[in-house]
């Protein structure tokens, strides 16, 4: 009804009438609306946009898998990372064993020469100290004799008579007493 | 004449509904806007409802607009 | 009408870029499907939309080219559209979608080309979309894709679109009809919408040209004032623009909605 009431407006006014309520071009316009549009749709429903459906697609998995190999990248990055923090701490650990080994070692060692050394020592010392006492006890009898004989002498020059050794024994005796 | 000035008044007073039209898109934009500063990350998602109320109400005005050009080139 | 006093600078009425004129005349039977200028340009979009995405989808490059992107910009715009309004079983109405957004948006766009100047008339560019035959051509075809699909899904439910439940029985004899009439109302509106957009954009987008012709006619102090007008219809022209891609836009988004209507019919 609207369509024959704006027909009969376009019929009415040929001249200057709207372009749009020409009938007499319609038939026309649909005609090629309908192959255009009909054509149209058939080239983007079977070819292009399947295409780009599929390169979007494409790119989506590519994205995908890339994801999933990054992700297992990383897995793999942290289990070395663990294997060698544990490595490490293995390494670490070995490493204090054995030098707490050598410092025993180390410390029995020198335990061992410390002993030898002072042995010595004490040997050396021990024969240095006997040495020491022979030479006092030497040395005191020959000041003993030198006092015998200087005593001796000292009494030859004063009272021209030799005493007996009874006698200085006893003065020196008496002498260092003093 | 007189048949070629009523239709030149005809198609002024059918442009008047543009002016009902002005005021509702006004109204749109403007409240969109204000929804939109007030929570900025919800305005994306609502520019759709927003364009689909501008056409609804766009079509007030052309259907006058319409009108006003059937009056005077169709008649 | 306005005319131009300069020779040479001839300014048509803004109604005789809508004329249709015959290129090459054709009968079938006896119905008249001249190839016109409409068919013209509704040929000269088809094929630069199917060379288009034939050149960007030829190599399918794992990294995308500058064509490619926006191919797959178009693609994946389109199927969010289609995914979320209608769901994951609507994407077999993806391709209707696809084509009919990007044949609109075509139509509207090389219809904002200018015409080489002394070219033939049946030559000059062409809005396809600013006739009413055709917008109401594709909205009755989305409806009639709605209906049929809608009682291919839903059986005789598909009519609880017209009853929505939980509506009180006293209501019904009013909202019953309403919503009748506002299902009626879908094609024409849809249609409506997208040839007036088109319509009203170029008439005035003529207007402000006609009126730049006529400032000049007139010559003197005039001929400065033709500047206004110019950068208006420089504006204008800007805004077509964004008209003609949000008119296929919405165009897009209504069938999506409508389907919708469809497939979700019984459900509520």
């Amino acid at each position: 009804m609207l369509v024959s009431i704006l027909t009969a407006g376009a019929e009415a006014a040929e001249s200057a009438g709207l372009p749009q309520l020409d009938a007499s071009t319609w038939p026309s316009q649909l005609f090629w609306l309908a192959v255009t549009f009909g054509l149209l749709y058939w080239v983007m429903s079977s070819m292009i946009l399947p295409r780009i459906g599929a390169a979007i697609e494409e790119r989506r998995d590519r994205i995908a898998d890339d994801l999933d190999k990054a992700a297992e990248s990383r897995r793999l990055a942290e289990e070395a990372e663990t294997a060698f923090n544990r490595a490490l701490a293995d390494a670490r650990a070995k490493a204090q064993a054995v030098t707490g080994e050598a410092r025993e070692e180390v410390n029995a060692e020198i335990d061992a020469m410390r002993k030898d050394a002072e042995a010595a020592i004490s040997a050396k010392t021990a024969v240095a100290e006997q040495h020491i006492a022979s030479l006092k006890a030497s040395a005191e009898a020959k000041v003993r004799e030198a006092a015998q004989e200087t005593t001796r002498a000292v009494v030859e020059a004063l009272i021209h008579e030799t005493p007996t050794p009874a006698v200085v024994d006893a003065a020196i005796a008496k002498a260092v007493k003093a | 004449m007189e048949v070629e000035a009523a239709k030149l008044i005809g198609a002024g007073i059918a442009a008047i509904p543009l002016a009902g039209a002005g005021v509702g898109l006004g109204l749109i934009f403007g409240n969109f806007l204000a929804g939109a500063f007030r929570n900025p990350s919800a305005a994306a998602a609502n520019q759709q409802t927003m364009l689909l109320a501008f056409a609804l109400t766009e079509f007030t005005g052309l259907l006058g607009f319409v009108i006003a050009m059937i009056i005077l080139y169709a008649f | 009408m306005i005319h131009a006093a300069t020779p040479g600078l001839q300014a048509a009425g803004p109604m005789e870029q809508f004329e249709i004129l015959p290129i090459v005349p054709l009968t079938l039977g006896n119905i008249d499907v001249s190839f016109t200028n409409s068919a013209l340009w509704m040929t000269i979009g088809v094929v630069a939309i199917a060379l288009f995405f034939f050149f960007a989808t030829n190599r399918r490059a794992l990294i995308p080219g500058r064509m490619q992107s926006v191919a797959e910009i178009l693609h994946e715009f389109v199927a969010n559209l289609v995914r979320d309004t209608i769901g994951h079983d609507g994407m077999k109405f993806f391709p209707y979608v696809f084509t009919l957004f990007i044949f609109i948006l075509t139509a509207n766009f090389f219809g904002l080309i200018p015409s080489i100047p002394g070219s033939p008339h049946n030559l000059h560019t062409f809005t396809t979309t600013s006739h009413i035959i055709v917008t109401f051509a594709l909205a009755m075809l989305t409806i009639t894709i709605v209906i049929i699909y809608g009682f291919a899904k839903n059986g005789l439910k598909f009519l609880k679109l017209f009853a929505p439940s939980g509506l009180p029985i006293w209501l019904m004899p009013i909202l019953v009809p309403i919503e009748i009439i506002s299902f009626l109302s879908r094609p024409v509106s849809l249609g409506v919408r997208l040839f007036a957009n088109m319509l009203a954009g170029h008439i005035i987008l003529k207007l402000f040209a006609g009126f730049v012709i006529a400032l000049l006619g007139a010559g003197g102090f005039a001929s400065i004032l033709a500047i206004a007008p110019f950068l208006g219809s420089i504006a204008i022209f800007l805004l077509e623009f964004l008209v003609a891609a949000l008119q296929a836009y919405v165009f897009a988004i209504l069938t999506c909605i409508y389907l919708s209507d469809a497939a979700h019919a019984a459900d509520h």
